[in-house]
């Protein structure tokens, strides 16, 4: 009896991970064989507005770039702080804060740049799609240089301050060189989940037909752009959805998969 | 230099605290004029955008009538009757809450109800029953999944899994219950990672102790690593459910945004982040604080669900 039971429900969850995989199957197979019979080369050198995505992957990057270049240092200084110099209470409440941030629902934090970017400078933005990207970073962030940080040895800060160094000498030449490989690992996976972001875009940055370098105007996302493609009924437009969403899932998982190496062989 | 670099990264610290407060304050401003208009009613209220005639029109409809019955009629009292008619069924536009909180509500119980099951077998198939290798492939396979943007899972559910669903249960593609489960299926790989971290905790020697006892593989999971790890799983599944309170892209492509009440699961229906991304781009003045309204509870919601989670469950001993 025990042993009967013991091989039904060894079996059950056998099988409910094989179910897990079967989704993951599923999503992958479709994924692959819509976007690539919609994929053509030529996507990558025409506009949205000739039926090409090479503006939306371009707009993409840029947002994304920058707001890689307001989250990084911010939450790598954060970290820092939280590791370095901060003590007690504070430390605890900040940590607590980013912990709730990470998880905080990003549509909202769509809505608050709307409400403190797009509302006052009085029409979508680049530069508000980066923003809100940003503050979608900036936890995620604090946490990967907090984890990372806290598990360089003690004896390596005592090292460098016994040779007198300055403590922000032997922060950014010891302690972040130390944690290098980690912390460039958690950026990267940081990256990857900012680019794939729909939701806190929708009414920030919005989306371009045109390719554009300017940052003050409604600016060309992929995700948001697949959103509407995929809600067109044209089926020339939900091709490109697909070929679109095809490239972006390609880029986020090789993002994640040169992470997980990065971490294995130098790690 | 020290001093700058100890500053700048004491400035970053507190941001967050300032992202939070002002987050919290920006969107209790912008929904001022709802909150102020509607109130706590706009929780219970299920009409969105309705237009009702304003109150006070009715005792003003009255006022008229003893007028008109203390005075003959003249042509002109009529006609100047008839013109406060016109003015007194003026009307004001409603907004309630009531339908995308539902909407939400519902969904995420449909996703959760699917993937608790599903997410606890894949845990302890990986934590526990798995070869060492075949557990580390599938781990990463599961985590992957878990990397996918979320509007391909939406674009994955309209296409393919809603037509199936709609096959075999009846009614609309776009409904509740197709929602709910392309909601359950983006949230199972994270459901899954996260509570298999949470398993691999329990200490071998407890395992090991229970094993030499000559439990059974099922005695170990239920008596010695689920009693062990329970805060932490659970923790993860409240988690979870955080997550799937506030996904919009997985839930815009299949839940029909459309403020209609849901009678049965085949219905379509909104939920708070489908209505504000398919609403927010346009809405002006009542409208826009109405969503912003609703942005507001999302925010006290998740961020109620989300510290129970991480500081009643998941909190590490310091």
């Amino acid at each position: 009896m025990r042993l009967t039971l013991n091989k039904i429900v060894l079996l059950l969850s056998t099988i409910s991970a094989l179910i897990g995989l079967a989704f993951l199957g599923w999503i992958l197979i479709t994924l692959i064989a819509k976007g690539l019979s919609s994929f053509h080369i030529s996507l990558f050198f025409k506009d949205l507005i000739d039926g090409g995505l090479r503006n939306l992957i371009i707009g993409q990057f840029i947002i994304a770039g920058i707001a890689s270049l307001i989250g990084i240092p911010i939450g790598m200084l954060a970290g820092i702080y939280l590791q370095e110099y901060g003590r007690g209470k504070f430390v605890r409440l900040i940590r607590d804060l980013s912990d709730i941030m990470m998880s905080a629902p990003s549509i909202v934090i769509g809505a608050f740049v709307y409400a403190v970017v797009v509302a006052p400078t009085g029409g979508t933005s680049g530069f508000a799609g980066s923003i809100a990207l940003a503050i979608m970073m900036i936890p995620i962030v604090i946490n990967t240089t907090d984890n990372m940080l806290s598990l360089v040895p003690i004896e390596l800060r005592e090292a460098g301050m016994a040779l007198g160094a300055s403590k922000y000498r032997v922060i950014l030449d010891v302690i972040i060189k130390a944690a290098k490989v980690g912390i460039m690992t958690g950026l990267l996976l940081s990256f990857a989940r900012i680019i794939g972001e729909t939701a806190p875009l929708l009414f920030t940055s919005e989306t371009s037909n045109y390719f554009s370098l300017d940052l003050t105007e409604a600016y060309p996302s992929l995700t948001v752009s697949i959103y509407n493609l995929a809600n067109d009924p044209t089926s020339a437009s939900r091709d490109l959805a697909w070929a679109a969403s095809f490239i972006l899932t390609i880029l986020v998982l090789l993002i994640n998969l040169v992470g997980r190496y990065i971490t294995r062989h130098k790690g | 230099m020290e001093k700058i670099f100890k500053n700048l990264s004491l400035i970053s610290a507190s941001l967050v605290l300032v992202l939070l407060v002002s987050i919290f304050i920006s969107l209790f401003n912008s929904a001022k004029p709802a909150i102020d208009e509607f109130g706590l009613g706009f929780i219970t209220e299920s009409a969105w955008e309705k237009d009702v005639p304003i109150e006070n029109s009715v005792s003003h409809l009255a006022d008229d009538a003893k007028k008109i019955k203390q005075e003959p009629a003249t042509f002109e009292d009529d006609i100047l009757a008839a013109y406060n008619d016109e003015d007194d069924t003026l009307t004001k536009t409603i907004y309630g809450g009531l339908i995308p909180i539902v909407g939400t509500l519902l969904s995420t119980l449909i996703a959760m109800v699917f993937a608790l099951p599903i997410a606890m077998g894949i845990a302890v198939f990986l934590a526990e029953i798995a070869p060492k290798q075949i557990s580390n492939v599938v781990g990463i396979a599961i985590e992957l999944l878990a990397a996918i943007p979320s509007i391909i899972f939406g674009m994955w559910g309209l296409f393919y899994f809603a037509p199936i669903i709609q096959s075999v249960v009846g009614g609309y593609q776009v409904s509740l219950l197709t929602a709910g489960l392309v909601l359950g299926v983006m949230i199972l790989p994270f459901m899954a990672a996260i509570t298999r971290d949470s398993m691999r905790t329990t200490p071998d020697v407890l395992k090991e102790s229970a094993y030499a006892l000559g439990a059974t593989k099922f005695e170990v999971i239920k008596d010695v690593i689920f009693p062990y790890s329970k805060k932490g799983i659970i923790g993860s599944v409240i988690l979870a459910l955080g997550r799937a309170l506030g996904e919009t892209m997985a839930v815009a492509f299949l839940i029909g945004s459309v403020f209609l009440m849901p009678h049965k699961l085949s219905d379509p229906t909104v939920s708070i982040p489908v209505a504000m991304a398919n609403n927010f781009g346009e809405a002006t003045g009542l409208t826009l604080s109405s969503l912003f309204y609703l942005a507001f509870l999302l925010f006290i919601i998740s961020f109620l669900v989300i510290s129970i989670a991480k500081f009643y469950f998941l909190r590490k001993a310091d």
